[in-house]
């Protein structure tokens, strides 16, 4: 008896977990005002046997869910070439489709799976990319956004981050007072989620290292906060640090060797650098201020963060060789958890403006002008976490009472939510470019 | 050293209380000063305990007193002070502290969900320095105090209104042996 009840937990623990892990969409409420018509043809099948995804799906939903495209419904199409003797121009011009993605399977000498994909502009009747692309059957959607960063970059001259992941943190309530964190793991649009890390204690701040095999993160997990660094491949890790006090905001240098991060083991939050081979800590900061929040330019020469020194929470840069300390945000009362692009003219931000009463945004300050956008209309938003290609920033938001991802481009044209069946979801943090 | 510490901590806090123009037995306290977030407004029911200060003066502070005394310590918007009114329970604790060196506390800041999550870590630990600082000036050991914080991460009381948020803007002195 004991046993059954045993078993039926398991079980019903399992279904609860399955549920809990349902996974995030996006949804594009706002596009660009003229979206490319695209056509992305179902992919012909010649390999003999079913595949696990539907490749021609997954591209078509990468380049809708861009927000640059607006694609064309299976139902409507007259006809499904695979090949480019099947395609007639005709039929896309009808159709009123700028361009056509055609496609095609087959398996490939050692079990592996092949897949050739063209790009066609309609109305100049020209082939404007043929690849062909070598996958495994659990590859298959890996290859996928592979053709759809391709076929974006064709078409608008920005690079893809379709092929790239997100993590993210879920609370979910368990009633009692008890909460279960979870940190997940996802492609960019939500598929696959898996959780690589579960505890009843918050989890925060997971970071990614530049080669994207390993995330920062902080765990609250021994009832006091530490740092922890987790191989995505193995699942091992390792605890960094955990002094006395606030041990936080972990940031990774660009060449991978040395960690920013939040201790006020010295009495006051103050930003230090922990070089990961020697164990050596520096202190960076030294002022009776919050100091946190630290985000490495790309070149690794200077890191920005949060400071209320000067009475408000405000975004400085400092100088790693020369020590220099300029302040970058002059706009609003509240301007925190700053990360730059990768080419480093474009700081993303927690904004609230003057006289905004109770209202956070993220905004955008263009580094070299000195303009500052304000992107999204959320009024809650935080975390804001910018793709490697630099064109969106996703961040977390409320919806109701419950905590949501959404996204938005840098410059504010397209908008995206990433709605999920239940729990929270907050801190979002998008991958490098991964190999 | 920590003289100088308290001295200013109060100054400061009387200064703020000052002037926002506010009395301990206000329940508006320093609503009318505050500017522009409308964050800096306490709870109804926040401030209204009433402390008698009379009963607290009591040289010795018993397990019985320690019942009467506040726990939780709520604070404005982006701010890191003590209210004027929470100090004489917090010198009742520190008290008790010191005349009973196997008691230890445990303090955990915590701040309302504006603003950033690492910010937010930082507010809550300040906060609970804050209330160390003044239990250690006024009596209790350093290792009887130990300051923790948790940020945005487990608000007291869910919501998106100011009234919700000054009830997350708290520190909590919680006894881990007595």
């Amino acid at each position: 008896m004991v046993r059954i009840r045993q078993l039926l937990t398991a079980l019903t623990l399992l279904l609860l977990a399955q549920l809990a892990q349902a996974e995030l969409m996006v949804e594009v409420t706002q596009g660009v005002e003229a979206p490319t018509p695209v056509a992305v043809v179902p992919f012909g099948n010649e390999t003999g046997s079913a595949l696990a995804e539907d490749l021609a799906r997954v591209v078509d939903q990468d380049l809708e869910r861009s927000g640059f495209f607006a694609t064309m419904a299976r139902e409507n199409m007259l006809s499904f070439p695979t090949k480019r003797e099947d395609l007639y121009f005709r039929d896309w011009r009808v159709s009123n489709m700028d361009y056509v993605v055609i496609g095609r399977i087959e398996s490939s000498p050692a079990g592996q799976l092949s897949v050739g994909f063209e790009l066609y502009d309609v109305l100049r009747e020209q082939r404007l990319l043929a690849e062909q692309v070598s996958a495994t059957a659990s590859s298959l959607r890996d290859a996928a956004h592979y053709i759809a960063d391709r076929v974006f970059e064709q078409l608008t001259g920005l690079k893809g981050a379709f092929a790239t992941k997100i993590v993210y943190v879920t609370a979910e309530r368990l009633g009692d007072g008890k909460q279960r964190y979870r940190l997940q793991l996802a492609d960019w649009d939500g598929a696959r989620a898996q959780t690589i890390l579960e505890s009843s204690q918050p989890i925060m701040s997971p970071a990614w290292s530049m080669d994207g095999s390993k995330l920062a993160y902080v765990s609250f997990e021994t009832g006091r906060p530490a740092i922890y660094v987790q191989y995505l491949a193995s699942g091992k890790r390792e605890r960094i640090q955990s002094f006395p006090g606030l041990n936080g905001a972990p940031a990774w240098s660009p060449d991978g060797n040395r960690l920013a991060l939040v201790l006020s083991r010295d009495g006051n939050p103050e930003i230090y650098l922990l070089d990961l081979t020697t164990r050596q800590l520096q202190r960076l900061t030294q002022h009776y201020a919050i100091d946190t929040e630290p985000a490495w330019a790309p070149d690794g020469r200077s890191l920005i963060f949060t400071s209320d020194r000067g009475g408000q929470p405000q975004i400085y840069r400092l100088g790693l060789e020369d020590r220099t300390l300029e302040r970058l945000t002059f706009d609003g009362n509240y301007n925190a958890r700053g990360r730059l692009t990768q080419d480093g003219r474009f700081l993303a931000m927690v904004h609230r403006s003057r006289g905004g009463g109770n209202d956070f945004d993220i905004a955008v300050q263009d580094l070299k002008t000195g303009r500052l956008d304000i992107i999204t209309r959320s009024g809650m938003a935080e975390s804001p976490s910018i793709a490697p290609n630099g064109s969106v920033v996703i961040y977390a938001t409320q919806e109701g009472t419950r905590g949501v991802l959404a996204a938005s481009s840098l410059d504010g044209r397209v908008q995206f939510r990433m709605p999920v069946e239940r729990g929270d979801v907050r801190e979002p943090a998008w991958s490098p470019y991964l190999r | 050293m920590r003289v100088v510490n308290l001295s200013k901590a109060v100054a400061l806090t009387a200064t703020l209380v000052w002037a926002a123009g506010c009395s301990t037995t206000s329940t508006t306290t320093d609503a009318a000063g505050a500017a522009g977030a409308g964050g800096d407004t306490p709870a109804s029911g926040v401030s209204t305990y009433g402390v008698s200060g009379g009963r607290i003066d009591a040289t010795t502070v018993t397990a019985e007193d320690l019942k009467q005394l506040r726990r939780v310590f709520y604070f404005d918007f982006d701010k890191a002070v003590v209210h004027q009114e929470d100090l004489a329970d917090l010198e009742a604790h520190a008290r008790y502290l010191s005349q009973n060196p196997s008691a230890a506390v445990r303090l955990e800041g915590h701040a309302d969900e504006r603003g950033t999550r690492e910010y937010n870590m930082a507010l809550g630990e300040r906060r609970a320095r804050a209330v160390e600082r003044l239990l250690v000036v006024n009596g209790a050991g350093d290792a009887q105090v130990e300051s923790i914080s948790f940020g945005e991460e487990k608000p007291a009381v869910l919501g998106h209104s100011p009234d919700a948020w000054s009830k997350n803007r708290r520190v909590e002195l919680i006894y881990q042996s007595k």
